[in-house]
């Protein structure tokens, strides 16, 4: 009974082109779109990916990590007071403007980290030497630096690269390193520097500390070490885990704050919903033209005995069989999508596994839909029907 | 009214049957007090004038439409005490089907065509085609099993159909206008088969049909007339058969 139920469905050429090229459409809007979501939320925490760090001490009103309510410099000290804290170490983290070769003004974003143990430097350097951040007016770069602040983007030989210059608010900052990092929800470069000195790259203010970030002692998990700082100095300390792992997770305190602060879920969400819909519609209404199409075929089927049920399980099968086509299209076209993003660094796409999952949960939905669309027609349709030509 | 006479040979049995449509001032009375029998081994026809019942009445005996009233009986068996999967199960193993637009599924070959009354009673499709071809065989098709029904002509597609009814080897072959799509010559070669058909399985087939050219084929003729049937009729097949009201069978649907 499979075999009839494919050779009928692909048998009509177009109504089967048009289903799977509906739920292509609908798995590619849903994944693609999804996937740039999480992908733009990821973005808001690049900071706690970039400055990898297990716990970050920040003021007590702050949620997210792109939020900065500067805290005093005895804080270090405080915290370091703690029992739970192995080391605590200043962070600064700010936007900042530099001023390219042509004249032009390009934001970055500024991290200073403690000169002495470089805690919350890049993990991972692609030329350059970080201790070399020590020297005067010193600073590391990403990737995406060396395009961005280069004078002439498309022309490689401009490219920023060791030992050029620039300037951060007028004061000379010169490349000692590039390293690997991810972007920033601001689209804004990394820029690694010491703290001293990124005060004097940030125009000053009463108060210049971002964060502090720590590490708890021997025996001592994070969350423990976290809940004891905040008791002791009545600062919040959030640990730097991943996104829904822990209620402390400074990852998923941020994108929260994201999602409920900003219209980017709702946009996202609408365009996830839209592609459900056309796909719930297209599926649905070219999957009941091809059952009627057939309805004089199936009728005769039911005359010649043919169950309900088997009859119903030959539309289940078409139905869900162009879902399964039509997704891994989709799926292999997001790739595409997928692979140009990354490549390209932007839009921000990531996917976990969670979104190929629920998309294929949803364009089963849909072929279900569509399938009971067909079911109920055919439920309603007599066989003696078929008597009358 | 016709005489009504059991014997052991009946395999069609319908008494008193009544069935009517619509609700209302708009219901339509279809079959009225019907009673008919059909005989093993024998080719009958009903007709009769459009909007009789004939086709009501075939559907009925088919197991494929419930009456309101009275028994059918098709070997021995009364359909109208079957639960609704019963029939469907009893229409799949003792009835073949004939429709008069052929209803040939158009994405499968003939051969596939012929071999879906096997896949409903669960056999393998290799097993299925297997049978199919050596039934196509003996309606003169084998050696255009692989091609789709739109290759052939009306009479071949009339030729698949009976093949189709026949490959599970029913004991009963229900036929809806059998050759109303088909010329002379076609007819004639379908006729032929249907008489092979009664003959040699000692089959019973129940033809509607409009078609007068074909009334010499039958062995009984049962004329029905506004719900009713007004006159049975069996004959040597070998001869044409003549009745009160002739000029009225011809009418097209």
């Amino acid at each position: 009974m499979i075999g009839l139920a494919l050779k009928m469905l692909f048998g009509d050429t177009a109504k089967y082109l048009m289903l799977v090229a509906g739920l292509f459409f609908a798995t590619f809007l849903i994944v693609q779109q999804a996937s740039v979501f999480c992908g733009l939320m990821r973005w808001t925490t690049a900071t706690l990916k970039n400055v990898a760090a297990p716990i970050f001490i920040v003021e007590e009103r702050v949620e997210q990590v792109n939020e900065t309510n500067p805290m005093r410099d005895t804080d270090v000290a405080r915290i370091r007071s703690v029992a739970a804290v192995r080391w605590a170490m200043p962070l600064y983290s700010g936007i900042q403007r530099v001023r390219l070769d042509n004249g032009s003004f390009k934001t970055i974003q500024l991290i200073g980290i403690d000169a002495a143990s470089l805690a919350g430097a890049p993990g991972r350097m692609v030329a350059g030497n970080l201790a070399d951040l020590r020297l005067p007016n010193t600073v590391v770069i990403d990737e995406l630096a060396t395009e961005r602040l280069s004078p002439d983007p498309k022309d490689l030989t401009k490219r920023i690269k060791i030992g050029d210059r620039f300037e951060i608010n007028d004061v000379e900052a010169r490349v000692v390193g590039i390293c690997k990092a991810m972007r920033s929800f601001t689209g804004g470069p990394y820029i690694w520097t010491t703290y001293e000195r990124a005060l004097q790259y940030t125009p000053p203010q009463r108060k210049m500390l971002t964060a502090v970030i720590a590490a708890p002692v021997a025996g001592m998990t994070d969350d423990q070490a976290a809940l004891e700082i905040e008791k002791a100095t009545g600062l919040r300390a959030y640990v730097n885990r991943d996104f829904g792992t822990n209620k402390k997770d400074f990852n998923t305190s941020t994108i929260w704050w994201y999602v409920k602060n900003t219209g980017i879920p709702i946009s996202f969400g609408t365009t996830v919903v839209i592609g459900f819909i056309v796909g719930v519609a297209i599926a649905c209404q070219t999957f009941y033209s091809f059952v009627l199409d057939n309805l004089k075929h199936l009728g005769a089927l039911k005359a010649m005995g043919m169950s309900n049920f088997r009859l119903s399980m030959m539309l289940i099968v078409q139905a869900l069989t162009v879902g399964i086509i039509g997704f891994g299209l989709g799926l292999l076209a997001t790739s595409g999508f997928a692979m140009g993003a990354i490549e390209k660094g932007q839009p921000p796409f990531f996917m976990p596994w969670q979104i190929p999952v629920a998309a294929f949960c949803a364009i089963q939905v849909i072929c279900l839909l569509a399938a009971l669309m067909g079911i109920i027609r055919l439920s309603l349709y007599e066989p003696a029907m078929v008597f009358r030509a | 009214m016709p005489d009504i006479t059991p014997s052991s040979s009946i395999v069609i049995d319908v008494r008193s049957v009544e069935k009517s449509f619509g609700e209302g001032s708009n219901r339509i009375h279809v079959l009225k007090q019907v009673n008919f029998q059909a005989q093993n081994g024998e080719i009958t026809m009903l007709v009769g004038p459009s909007g009789c019942g004939k086709t009501t009445l075939l559907s009925a005996v088919a197991g494929t439409m419930r009456v309101e009233s009275g028994e059918i009986r098709v070997f021995g068996q009364s359909l109208e005490t079957m639960s609704g999967r019963a029939l469907t199960r009893f229409r799949a193993k003792k009835i073949g089907f004939i429709f008069q637009q052929f209803n040939l599924i158009p994405t499968l070959t003939v051969a596939e065509n012929v071999g879906v009354p096997l896949l409903i009673q669960g056999l393998s499709s290799g097993k299925a085609l297997k049978r199919s071809r050596e039934i196509l065989e003996k309606v003169g098709l084998g050696d255009r099993w692989k091609e789709r029904p739109n290759k052939l002509s009306g009479g071949q597609q009339q030729r698949v159909a009976i093949a189709r009814a026949l490959v599970h080897e029913p004991p009963l072959v229900i036929c809806d206008e059998p050759t109303a799509a088909l010329d002379a010559q076609n007819g004639e070669i379908v006729m032929d088969l249907f008489r092979q058909v009664a003959r040699s399985a000692d089959r019973s087939v129940i033809i509607v049909t409009h078609d007068n050219r074909i009334f010499s084929y039958a062995d009984c003729i049962a004329r029905m007339d506004d719900g009713e049937i007004v006159e049975v009729r069996k004959q040597d097949p070998s001869k044409p058969a003549q009745f009160e009201h002739e000029h009225d069978l011809g009418k097209s649907e």
